[in-house]
């Protein structure tokens, strides 16, 4: 037992808030895509494709920053055409989503081949080097754990609270949350319910730029062949578990961070197969869908919608 | 014959967009082969000479589609109840571990009474673990789609710690030992690896066809995912009709799983499959939502997976750019109003 406590030290903490960062990032992309009654499976495939944008721009631009917007951009892209496919083509959103992530881990090992002659990793660039923050760093414990991070780990803790701003008290919000729950009042109103879900859908894509951008140049400094390992999929668990709510779905993130990080301390020890501790966040999520720790509902219906 | 061609032509119609899907899809993929410096001729060219040139071809291109046609039946008999199984993969790799367990555990087992016996195994185990979304869904109102999903990676990760601990053959790979002799599904095509797995998906896909069409549960099923409402007051039991279609769902992506193991690998090793689950999903799809189409896109990204290796190995072309056409193919079907678009102005021109 002494082994398992001697493994809960700040070091266990930071890096449970590194290993949330991409899955918050993304649950926050999720939770505007289906406030505007949109499912985005696709997440998982567009946090991979920025992944692979922010270390190729780095690679040819020579910065990690550049990069970054690399990744915005592809990010904001790939959002477009899911919507693209999903509102003007009215095509299934579950299916579009498919195709987009399988179209990331295809287009991704094919363009690291041809770049750096390697489908399984990317040569190592420069990534963006962790700050830290005055005052708050020199707090013992606290400081340790949030005081040195990379910078976006900060941005992610403002694009939380950005998120729920715009959700939640602006009018800009309102619409969006109108359009998702009941896009015939919306449009009746006065909302432009298409134009509408085509910038959640772009904000979606680039908060999962964030998350990719983040997965590459502030971890590893490369990109490797389907780096994202399933965290597109757990940041929709988190976006669930957190019923849809940016503070909520940080929070969630924080746990399925925690529990990953726990299970790579564990691997050492072996004394909990780590498979086991992996599945935590997959069965929660069930629990919670289940309804069994209380309700939780959708915000819309995701039905396409169409004028009468 | 008249009439014979008549049929032809209404068939042809039904999966024109898929065909045309593929067309597109084709043509984009060499815009990308020609950006970045490689000549789409060439590439094509060894690809089809790759899964068509020489029976090692053959075989690699069937035994590739062979447990896609499981896990794309599984998909399309949830579909039809208006349910989306995404979790095809969890299923499968269930039925796999069953599979392989029922093959290593008993020896000296007649092979005719131990064949069945897995494959039993693999249908039961992946349709109990489909059983859990289905129960979750007309009990609790949870969303299959997550649901399966979610339960997906919990199997990956089950059997995965399954193949590492309990079940773990000596050495160091993660794997089961081999399974008895008599639990192996002969191989078809010798020397290649294709077995009587696809015999078995071909059977099935006929039996698919035949519940849906032809039998009370296969209209009542339909009859839920046209509209449950209206079937709920037609007197059709909704509920038992969900689970039953995702139960049978996952049993067939069960056997699939199974008879992989039983006629390819021999063994579970983690992380064997390259997502047949999903590509199940995309077969379904790409096949119009139908058995027998099913059956033949499996057969068509079974082309482009062994094909694609031999383009890989002559011209250099990523193996990749097969799973970007797949996807393309995926993205171009899940838009019909686009290739109606297509269609409709292709119309005015002529």
């Amino acid at each position: 037992m002494t082994e398992i406590f001697d493994l809960i030290t700040v070091g266990l903490f930071a890096s449970a808030i590194r290993m949330a960062t991409p899955i918050a990032f993304a649950a926050l992309g999720g939770i505007f895509s289906e406030r505007a009654g949109i499912i985005n499976i696709g997440l998982e495939g567009m946090m991979l494709t920025c992944a692979f944008g922010a270390v190729a721009a780095t690679h040819f631009l020579g910065n990690p920053w550049l990069g970054v917007l690399a990744a915005l951009i592809i990010g904001a892209l790939l959002g477009l055409l899911h919507g693209l496919i999903t509102i003007k083509f009215v095509g299934n959103q579950i299916v579009s989503g498919t195709g987009i992530n399988i179209l990331a881990l295809g287009l991704t090992a094919y363009m690291s081949q041809i770049i750096w002659g390697s489908r399984g990793a990317s040569d190592a660039v420069q990534g963006i080097d962790p700050i830290s923050i005055p005052i708050l760093k020199d707090i013992p414990i606290i400081g340790e754990i949030i005081g040195v991070h990379s910078p976006l780990v900060y941005i992610l803790i403002l694009a939380v609270a950005i998120s729920y701003i715009i959700l939640f008290k602006t009018p800009f919000g309102l619409r969006i949350r109108a359009v998702g729950e009941h896009p015939a009042a919306a449009d009746t109103a006065g909302v432009d319910v298409f134009k509408i879900k085509y910038y959640c859908l772009i904000i979606s894509g680039m908060l999962a730029g964030f998350g990719g951008a983040f997965l590459s140049l502030g971890h590893l400094n490369l990109f490797a062949w389907g780096m994202t390992g399933g965290r597109g999929f757990i940041a929709l668990a988190a976006m669930i578990f957190g019923g849809w709510m940016p503070l909520g779905a940080f929070g969630a993130s924080l746990l399925f961070g925690f529990s990953d990080a726990l299970q790579m301390r564990l691997q050492t020890l072996g004394i909990l197969p780590s498979q086991i501790i992996l599945t935590i966040p997959y069965i929660l999520t069930i629990i919670v869908l289940a309804g069994v720790i209380g309700r939780v509902n959708p915000p819309s219906d995701y039905k396409p919608y169409k004028r009468e | 014959m008249q009439k014979v061609f008549e049929t032809m032509k209404v068939e042809l119609k039904k999966i024109t967009p898929q065909l045309i899907a593929i067309f597109i899809a084709l043509l984009v993929g060499s815009i990308v082969l020609l950006a970045t410096g490689f000549s789409p001729v060439e590439a094509y060219g060894a690809l089809v000479i790759g899964a068509f040139g020489d029976i090692y071809g053959v075989g690699q291109t069937l035994t590739q589609a062979t447990p896609i046609i499981f896990t794309a039946l599984a998909f399309l008999f949830a579909f039809k109840a208006g349910l989306f199984n995404i979790g095809a993969e969890g299923q499968f790799l269930v039925g796999a571990l069953a599979g392989a367990i029922v093959g290593i555990s008993f020896s000296g087992l007649p092979t005719i009474i131990h064949i069945p016996l897995a494959l039993l195994a693999g249908a039961f185990f992946g349709g109990l673990y489909a059983f859990i979304p289905a129960i979750l869904k007309t009990k609790f109102g949870a969303h299959e789609v997550i649901t399966t999903m979610m339960l997906t990676y919990v199997a990956i990760y089950l059997t995965g710690y399954m193949v590492t601990d309990i079940f773990k053959a000596p050495g160091w790979v993660s794997q089961t030992p081999l399974i008895s002799p008599t639990a192996e599904l002969p191989r078809i095509l010798p020397p290649t690896q294709l077995s009587a797995s696809l015999l078995i998906g071909i059977f099935l896909v006929f039996l698919t066809y035949y519940t849906l069409q032809k039998t009370v549960l296969g209209y009542e099923i339909r009859a839920i995912g046209f509209n449950s409402l209206a079937a709920e007051n037609g007197g059709i039991n909704v509920k038992k009709g969900l689970i039953l279609s995702l139960v049978i769902s996952g049993a067939l992506a069960g056997i699939g799983g199974a008879g992989e193991i039983l006629g390819v690998h021999r063994r579970f090793i983690d992380g064997f499959s390259p997502g047949y689950g999903w590509d199940g999903l995309a077969v379904a799809l790409i096949g119009g939502l139908n058995p027998f189409g099913s059956f033949l896109a499996a057969i068509l990204i079974g082309v482009l997976r062994s094909g694609g290796m031999t383009m890989n190995r002559v011209t250099g072309v990523p193996i990749d750019i097969v799973t970007i056409l797949q996807a393309l193919v995926i993205l171009f079907v899940a838009a019909p109003v686009f290739i109606k678009h297509l269609i409709r102005r292709g119309k005015k021109y002529d």
